[in-house]
């Protein structure tokens, strides 16, 4: 073995140098933005803590232990935007669920047709609407004078409804338009699975004589259970986190509609840009975002526990 | 041996098989084209209402076909279409270099994370995925962009929010990590800088993975609203969606007033030219759509939905 010349040996390192300078320079610009608008954020919710006072800024304003917290918690209002954001998110996750799964199947049972790539094309097209343009349909269906809905249940002698002022019909709605928006999206996983399935299993079946019914249930869903169970618990880490344009779009922010539909999320917005209570936001902003992140950690940590080498879906 | 009776059941068993079989068949297809179907419906009747007259939507209401057939709605748009031309200038400026933007950045840094003789990987992954399991939610964010960044009403305001999301970079990393060694090797041998394989050598080869991600981030932008919602109060900066969300929320708040007798109805803004403009607002996303959907399709492999 012959030794490296020291001047051979300086120019390796400066090029060893170089490489990790020029990186580190490549990492910069995304890094720079995820300091100031992950971290900066994160430790902003620290006012959650203070009388918040726009000139004196976030740390400079007085600090007032858990007064904010006590005048949240005073108020109906965010238990009841708290209580709605977790019924209505186990709603639309058992929903979604339920719905993704069917559609996959109905899915990969057609798959070797040639019409499968435009069935997906439409079921897929709900994913590039925006909320304002699905807050538009929905009006145009639910509208009490014209709306397509109430136009139907007069032609039929029955009463129209008088959508936008009944609160009790809104988890069904909100829930029916999730599907619409979700479901195209949320079966592609489920597919993906399905299609992971050895078809040897069904062959042997046929055999037997299973009908579609059996196929689903003795191989097809045995098989994507686990994807099921991970997805499911995968979703319930965001539980505290409401679609903002779901709720805020699509019901128009209509007040009379609050007591089935008023979330964490627009109750912040509200507390934010139109009762200007930055305190208020901010300590309901502090504990969404805490309770989150022990959610995201506990359901991750689970995750992990039961997930398979081969295909991990936790975050760490 | 078999005798031709049995035979003969045998074959009619066969027969039905097939029939049962078809029938099977037809009605999956059957359930499949009435959910696209459903799919689809929503957008026809923004569509349909934007060509019905507006006398005849509002007495007849919404419905799948133009009740009475009328162009009067695009119309009125075209006659004044500084509004919308302005706000397709906004988003199309905002997606366009918004999105360039977000890949070169998220590229970049995934790049140099994928590198597994880069020393600082470990304690920039670690910064870069620890943001993954936290929100500090749009409260200090709120505060950040008005009182520290001051970039209320400006185009940084629109197009700041998305360009790096943890979990892209993530996917890319991966997508990088596995371009062949020796490919990169050879390069280095031939004297190429990192700066140069970076740009000649991984990035075409991660052209699926980008395009993919690409068409998310893009989308991120065309679809935005609610930056606009906290940030934007100069008319001359709303972009497509959020001028839309304001057009219907004066409609609804001039009905208020005018059913109290403050204001003349004839001043709202019809029913079908909102309709028109939400036509004209989506339709050209939904074309890009399906022109990029097998990148979507393909976003699932990649685990781009999250």
């Amino acid at each position: 073995m012959t030794a490296i010349p020291a001047s051979r040996w300086n120019r390796l390192r400066g090029h060893v140098f170089r490489r990790n300078l020029t990186w580190f320079l490549m990492s910069l610009p995304a890094l720079a933005w995820i300091l100031i608008f992950k971290y900066f954020t994160l430790v902003g919710v620290w006012v959650a803590f203070t009388d918040y006072r726009v000139r004196r800024g976030i740390f400079g304003s007085d600090f007032v232990w858990l007064k904010n917290f006590e005048f949240l918690f005073a108020t109906d209002t965010a238990i009841r935007a708290t209580v709605n954001t977790i019924v209505l998110n186990v709603l639309f996750i058992v929903g979604g669920t339920l719905g993704a799964l069917f559609l996959a199947w109905l899915l990969y049972e057609v798959y070797t047709s040639r019409l499968t790539k435009y069935y997906q094309t439409l079921l897929l097209l709900p994913r590039f609407i925006s909320w304002v343009v699905v807050g538009y349909f929905v009006y145009a269906l639910l509208a009490t004078d014209n709306g397509l809905i109430n136009t139907t249940l007069r032609s039929a002698g029955l009463d129209p409804v008088s959508w936008y002022t009944s609160p009790q019909y809104w988890p069904i709605i909100l829930l029916l338009v999730s599907l619409w928006s979700g479901v195209g999206v949320g079966s592609l996983i489920y597919l993906s699975g399905m299609l992971a399935i050895d078809t040897q299993l069904f062959e042997a079946a046929r055999i037997d004589g299973a009908n579609k019914w059996h196929q689903f249930k003795d191989i097809i869903f045995p098989m994507i259970l686990p994807l099921v169970v991970i997805n499911l618990l995968l979703s319930m880490a965001y539980i505290m986190n409401a679609d903002f344009g779901l709720f805020f779009q699509v019901t128009r922010n209509q007040p009379l509609l609050y007591p089935a539909t008023d979330v964490l999320d627009t109750y912040i917005y509200r507390s934010l840009i139109v009762t200007n209570n930055v305190s208020m936001a901010a300590a309901a902003q502090f504990y969404q975002s805490i309770i989150g992140f022990a959610l995201v950690i506990t359901f991750n940590w689970v995750v992990r526990r039961i997930e398979r080498a081969d295909e991990p879906m936790s975050l760490f | 041996m078999t005798t031709p009776h049995q035979q003969l059941l045998a074959r009619r068993q066969r027969d039905t098989d097939l029939l049962l079989n078809w029938i099977s068949r037809f009605s999956l297809h059957l359930v499949i084209i009435i959910l696209a179907v459903l799919c689809l419906i929503p957008l026809l009747l923004i569509v349909s209402a934007s060509f019905t007259d507006e006398i005849a939507l509002t007495r007849n209401g919404y419905q799948l076909v133009p009740s009475q057939f009328s162009t009067e709605a695009y119309a009125l748009i075209f006659r004044n279409p500084g509004t919308i031309v302005r706000a397709y200038m906004v988003t199309i400026f905002v997606t366009g270099f918004g999105t360039i933007i977000s890949l070169t950045i998220m590229s970049l840094l995934a790049y140099a994370l994928s590198r597994p003789d880069f020393v600082l990987r470990k304690p920039i992954s670690l910064i870069v995925f620890f943001t993954m399991l936290f929100n500090g939610g749009i409260v200090p964010y709120y505060i950040l962009m008005t009182q520290y960044l001051r970039v209320q009403d400006t185009l940084f305001a629109l197009l700041l929010p998305y360009f790096v999301v943890a979990y892209y970079v993530l996917i890319l990393r991966t997508y990088f990590a596995a371009l062949p060694a020796e490919l990169i090797e050879a390069a280095r041998m031939d004297g190429a800088s990192e700066l140069r394989i970076f740009w000649s050598i991984a990035l075409p080869l991660a052209k699926p993975a980008l395009a993919t991600i690409g068409l998310f981030t893009a989308l991120s932008y065309w679809n935005d609203w609610t930056t606009s919602l906290y940030f934007i109060r100069d008319a001359n900066l709303y972009p497509l969606q959020y001028l839309l969300y304001i057009i219907q929320s004066n409609a609804q708040a001039m009905q208020l007033q005018a059913t109290v007798g403050t204001i003349n109805m004839g001043e709202v803004p019809t029913q079908t030219a909102r309709m028109a403009m939400a036509v004209l607002a989506t339709g050209p996303a939904a074309l890009i759509f399906l022109f990029f959907q097998r990148y979507l399709v393909r976003g699932v492999t990649l685990g781009a939905f999250k």
